[in-house]
């Protein structure tokens, strides 16, 4: 098995009632866990705050994001486990952040 | 860690109601703004790592969080609520004052005060009830809209002229209030109307139904549970919504279809529920008044002690449907004591009852009137008289169900 990072990107943000965005949550947590069960998950990773800083140059510039265009923004990381590449990328199916518009980047992991 | 059903719908009502008494209720939708950022933040974060233990908690602990950013960023800005005065211009006193009206006690006081502010007598009893579901148990306008038959636009606006008569009414309802007494009378019925609509009401699609009953007992028992609003009628209320939303399950069978009281299978009805109804119509006991809320419990509860509708005791209801008509006259009471009087006595008595109901004529957009007088022509053995009854009662169906459930009683005709 190999290592891949998912990186959850882009998506318009999370909107609707309460009863919604519950159930909206909830797919997501099932997505997760259901990866997990199926031994996928190496690391459910973390959210990312849509704030942030870009550091470049030397002399070192520093400015506030936004980075990119709000639809690549990354919004969060996984790391799952896979045969190979195309394993990895079937993976991705049922993501919620494919239902809002958003995309999931699938990069191998390098090992030594 | 999973997510309790409608846990989100829930939290809406108490973050909002803490929110509003901290902005002040002009602000409401400053409120709304906060509260619906901790369900992205909620979303965000629990997609990957999960629901925390305490998922009420955590909303709450966001929603305050956030709330004591809005309050330093705008407090020059904005006026918030006025009965905290100079005590959020000031850090010292910020930070403490917002803690303590996010603790549990105060929650519970703010979701009542809500409630209370919600059922403004200025307000019609639609515009009340939609303003409960709105802020008290996040709906939002498509799922009133859904609830209650009626288009979003019109919900809309109806929602737009509640928070108008909200907001200018300056400040959430206290509830040492003189008129208390009152206004919780208006809170009961407001919530009484709620169920019923979810109950009876014209809305096709069951879960849509019972999702109504099941938030009109849950805010009735928050009412019923609070020093001040667990009076004896609020109690029997609580047992009167206990008893009939034990009946829910059996009232649709498992093919969809709507099924009498008389003909439900009794072992789905939800035990738990009709044990807390007995325990509520004790304790309701022990006033100075009998309610209306009283009587229909007690009603409700015999039909939940009766092992089929043969064994009830029917002589026992009609006399509790006179004593409501004493508290509450209405056709459809006096119709359903005819209905009980049919049981006990035959369905000769029960036309008879019927045939002397006043005003009468209230009940001719009715379906329920004219299936009562098909099952009594029915039991007499006049098929044609009682089918054409049945079917003047399937011309009036507000349902799909109820039309199936009429076209049913034409076809055993």
């Amino acid at each position: 098995m190999s290592e891949f990072m998912f990186l959850y990107c882009g998506g318009n943000p999370p909107t609707g009632s309460p009863e919604q965005m519950q159930k909206q949550t909830q797919k997501w947590m099932a997505w997760i866990k259901d990866l997990g069960e199926k031994g996928h998950l190496k690391e459910a990773g973390h959210p990312l705050e849509r704030s942030g800083k870009i550091v470049k140059g030397s002399p070192k510039m520093i400015t506030d994001g936004p980075f990119a265009e709000a639809k690549d923004l990354i919004g969060g990381y996984s790391v799952v486990l896979a045969k190979d590449l195309s394993g990895a990328a079937e993976l991705t199916a049922g993501c919620p952040i494919l239902d809002i518009g958003g995309f999931v980047e699938v990069r191998p992991i390098m090992r030594m | 860690m999973e997510i309790e059903d409608h846990l989100f719908r829930r939290e809406a009502g108490r973050m909002i109601a803490v929110l509003t008494r901290v902005f002040g209720v002009h602000n409401l939708a400053l409120a709304e703004d906060v509260v619906q950022d901790a369900f992205c933040r909620a979303l965000e974060v629990w997609k990957l790592r999960g629901a925390p233990d305490n998922p009420s908690a955590w909303l709450m602990a966001t929603a305050k969080r956030r709330a004591i950013d809005v309050l330093r960023r705008e407090r020059t800005a904005r006026t918030f609520a006025p009965e905290l005065g100079r005590l959020l211009d000031s850090e010292w006193t910020l930070v403490p004052v917002v803690d303590e009206l996010f603790c549990p006690p105060e929650v519970d006081d703010g979701l009542l005060r809500m409630m209370f502010s919600c059922c403004h007598p200025k307000l019609a009893e639609e515009a009340q009830l939609a303003l409960v579901l709105n802020i008290l148990c996040g709906f939002s306008v498509p799922e009133i809209a859904a609830a209650f038959l009626s288009s979003p636009p019109a919900i809309q606006k109806r929602l737009v002229r509640g928070k108008r008569v909200l907001a200018a009414a300056r400040r959430l309802f206290d509830l040492t209030d003189a008129d208390f007494a009152m206004r919780l009378s208006v809170v009961q019925r407001a919530l009484y109307l709620l169920f019923n609509e979810g109950y009876h009401g014209a809305s096709a699609e069951s879960a849509v139904r019972s999702e109504l009953c099941l938030e009109a007992l849950r805010l009735t028992s928050i009412l019923a549970g609070h020093r001040l609003s667990g009076t004896p009628s609020t109690l029997a209320l609580n047992a009167l919504m206990s008893f009939n939303a034990a009946r829910l399950p059996a009232r649709v069978d498992p093919s969809g279809n709507l099924t009498s009281l008389a003909d439900q299978d009794r072992s789905r009805w939800d035990a738990a529920l009709v044990a807390q109804g007995r325990q509520l119509l004790t304790r309701s006991a022990n006033g100075q008044s009998i309610s209306e809320y009283h009587v229909e419990a007690a009603i409700a509860s015999i039909h939940t002690n009766a092992a089929s509708a043969e064994t009830t005791d029917w002589e026992q209801i009609v006399a509790l449907y006179g004593a409501l008509m004493n508290l509450r006259p209405s056709p459809v009471v006096a119709l359903n004591r005819a209905i009980a009087l049919g049981r006990f006595q035959g369905p000769e008595q029960g036309l008879r009852a019927i045939s002397e109901i006043d005003d009468v004529e209230r009940l001719a957009s009715y379906p329920f009137y004219f299936a009562a007088l098909g099952e009594m022509e029915l039991q007499l053995g006049r098929r044609e008289v009682a089918r054409t009854h049945f079917e003047d009662a399937r011309q009036l169906a507000r349902s799909e169900m109820e039309r199936r459930f009429f076209q049913e009683r034409v076809r055993a005709c």
